[in-house]
């Protein structure tokens, strides 16, 4: 087995797109969980109208992609406000509840056979996003010994990467004002909030709102990333999946999801390429694990490192492990 | 113990007593014009005061068959420190969570500073400059002492979402806050805790914490739910002399309180609850020695001994 050639598939998949996408989307959710207090289990739905809503205005109406994009994030407003206004006023769990059930109603709502010539049904909508790979300015690919990310993939990581780390600004800007003091608050304890004067409620929409938009962004660039999106690609294990980078690199810090992504894709490509190239030197056993099965080991082995993370740093990688030891009184 | 910290503490004592026997001996500003304007006030439940600044009509709240709160008719005068007491259960917190906006009455209407106020939701009755605090103290455990306090200052352009990002839009008015939050802090005795999670605090601390913050509101009227509970003696006697410099300051103090030495010490006004009711009111003298009191709250033993020294 070529251990550098397994180690560059590792790097390319944590500094590909999709990690940038991803830890995008989980910057998002930090914004609801991380600094709100917000339960979000179906973060996916915002990722999905961002995806339709980019791909819709292109293929549909013509609209630019640019354009598209800000469709995607203005259909991220509406759903935050149709989940926002019956359930913040209410017990965290009703939002949590909302949400799931949200992102799974509209993956369905998307593939129907009624909104089929809209969305394209279980096939989905192709080749949308031709403008953005005219505008790329790279022209070679770029080779660093047995790495190697071709011109296209280029141009799609500075941009992901170039908006998520906009995003993390922007976030690190509004966590340290006094707006951010209010959201913090309010993530410990409501009543005290409203006791200062504190518009909870508008506080819960705003982040809602805000971190709904980041996942609609991600959710175009996914669609941009692949050039085809289907409704089935917006399953909920991909709303866990954020919530594991989020956690793992350590809910309300600016950084996390960055990091947590990174070494989530990081490991869960390793252990793909590793698994494959043990299996084809023959050090695994063909009765032990059969090829079909590197998919499910790889997540378990993820699941398992999850699990020590959470026993020797729970509060993430670098999250503030003093801030967990608070005793609840 | 060294000498040294020992002769401080003897100092440090003397001056309480010194100021207790201050107190007693000359009644503040504050407190001699609260006995002018209540006066002529009648020792009659639901009795109208000359300056009222909160009045609540019909309040009742029933908890399936507990009636926990059932105000006919409540003033409290501005400028005073008026002391709610009464048996446990017998409605005074859940009196303070209707009238604050947490919970909603069965029934009844309540105006503060004479805007009508029913109904109101509880962040708008606190910007009315109504606050309070919590008998279970709620510290915002994963913020530090400072920021839980600057938390209370009221009109922060920060707190807007899209000011926010502008930092030299609000820059200066923070700065400002944190100051005035590290008086406050310093006030209370928590100077040395401004860097830390809330959650790290003491129950005695985060009652502490609480009030400070509660403060940072600059409340015309504020609500405190057994303050002293859990305080230690010498700084329950500074927390009554802040109380009262704030009464002389203007604010009107509602506060629930079981210790009847404290009561008796600073209350310009007491009003006794029992099962929902308020069974008397009146100055804090007449209160003690009022039958339905004693029987509700005192009990006879008590009064007793109070009337011997
Ligand atoms: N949320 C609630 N659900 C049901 N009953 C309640 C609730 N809150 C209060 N009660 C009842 O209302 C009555 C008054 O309670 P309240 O907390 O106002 O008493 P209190 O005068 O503050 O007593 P204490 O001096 O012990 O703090 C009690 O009988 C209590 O059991
Ligand atoms: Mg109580």
């Amino acid at each position: 087995m070529d251990v550098l050639a397994v180690l560059s598939v590792a790097v390319r998949g944590a500094l590909g797109p999709e990690a940038a996408i991803y830890a995008l989307a989980a910057i998002g959710l930090n914004i609801h969980f991380g600094y709100t207090g917000l339960l979000n289990f179906g973060q996916v739905g915002f990722m999905l109208v961002g995806a339709y809503g980019t791909a819709i205005s292109v293929l549909s109406f013509d609209a630019p992609l640019w354009v598209g994009v800000l469709v995607g994030m203005a259909c991220a407003v509406v759903l935050a406000l149709i989940l926002g206004i019956p359930t913040l006023r209410l017990r965290g769990d009703y939002l949590a509840i909302a949400t799931i059930a949200a992102a799974e109603v509209l993956r369905y709502l998307y593939r129907s056979s009624f909104a089929e010539p809209v969305t394209g049904g279980v096939f989905g909508l192709v080749q949308f996003a031709g403008e953005f790979y005219a505008v790329n300015p790279y022209t070679a690919p770029l080779e660093l010994g047995p790495l190697r990310f071709s011109e296209r993939a280029l141009w799609l990581m500075t941009v992901a990467w170039g908006i998520t780390f906009l995003a993390a600004g922007l976030v690190w800007l509004l966590v340290h004002s006094p707006w951010g003091r209010v959201l913090r608050a309010v993530r410990e304890d409501e009543d005290a909030a409203r006791s200062l004067g504190k518009n909870v409620f508008a506080y819960k929409m705003q982040a809602l709102v805000l971190g709904g938009v980041l996942g609609a962004l991600a959710g175009s660039l996914l669609a941009i990333n692949s050039q085809a999106i289907t409704p089935d690609a917006f399953i909920p294990i991909i709303t866990f999946y954020l919530w594991t980078i989020m956690i793992l690199g350590g809910a309300s810090r600016v950084l996390g999801p960055i990091l947590g992504s990174i070494v989530f894709w990081f490991l869960l490509t390793f252990l793909d390429a590793f698994l494959r190239g043990a299996m084809s030197a023959g050090w695994i056993p063909g009765g032990l694990l059969a090829p079909s099965d590197i998919g499910a080991v790889r997540f378990a082995a993820v699941g398992l490192g999850l699990m020590l993370l959470m026993v020797f740093r729970p509060a993430g990688l670098i999250g503030n492990q003093k801030e967990l030891r608070l005793d609840v009184r | 113990m060294s000498d040294d910290r020992h002769e401080d503490l003897l100092a440090q004592r003397e001056s309480v007593r010194e100021q207790e026997q201050e107190r007693e001996d000359t009644p503040s500003v504050g407190a001699r014009r609260a006995a002018a304007a209540l006066a002529g006030v009648a020792n009659v439940p639901g009795v109208a005061k000359p300056d009222a600044i909160l009045v609540a009509d019909d309040m009742s709240r029933h908890f399936g068959g507990v009636r926990a709160v059932e105000v006919e008719h409540l003033e409290i005068q501005r400028g005073t420190i008026t002391a709610l007491i009464g048996p446990n259960g017998a409605g005074k917190s859940t009196f303070f969570n209707l009238i604050t906006g947490f919970d909603r009455p069965n029934s009844g209407r309540w105006s503060f500073d004479g805007r009508d106020i029913s109904g109101a939701p509880s962040f708008r009755i606190a910007r009315h400059g109504m606050v309070r605090t919590f008998q279970l103290t709620k510290a915002l455990t994963r913020l530090t002492s400072l920021e839980n306090l600057m938390l209370g200052a009221t009109g922060q352009r920060g707190e807007r979402l899209l000011a926010s990002l502008l930092r030299p839009a609000w820059a200066a008015q923070e700065a400002g806050i944190r100051h005035r939050a590290e008086e406050l802090l310093a006030r209370f005795n928590l100077s040395h805790m401004r860097d830390e999670f809330a959650g790290t605090m003491s129950g005695g601390q985060r009652k502490l914490l609480e009030m400070a913050r509660a403060l940072m509101v600059q409340p015309d009227m504020i609500l405190l739910d057994e303050p002293m509970a859990g305080v230690n003696p010498a700084l329950t006697q500074s927390l009554l002399g802040h109380i009262e410099t704030l009464r002389d300051e203007g604010m009107t103090i509602v506060l629930v309180e079981h210790d009847m030495d404290v009561i008796m010490s600073i209350s310009d006004w007491v009003v006794c609850f029992a099962q929902g009711k308020v069974i008397a009111e009146g100055r804090p003298d007449d209160i003690r020695r009022d039958t339905a009191v004693i029987d509700a709250y005192l009990g006879s033993q008590r009064s007793l001994q109070e009337d011997q020294t």
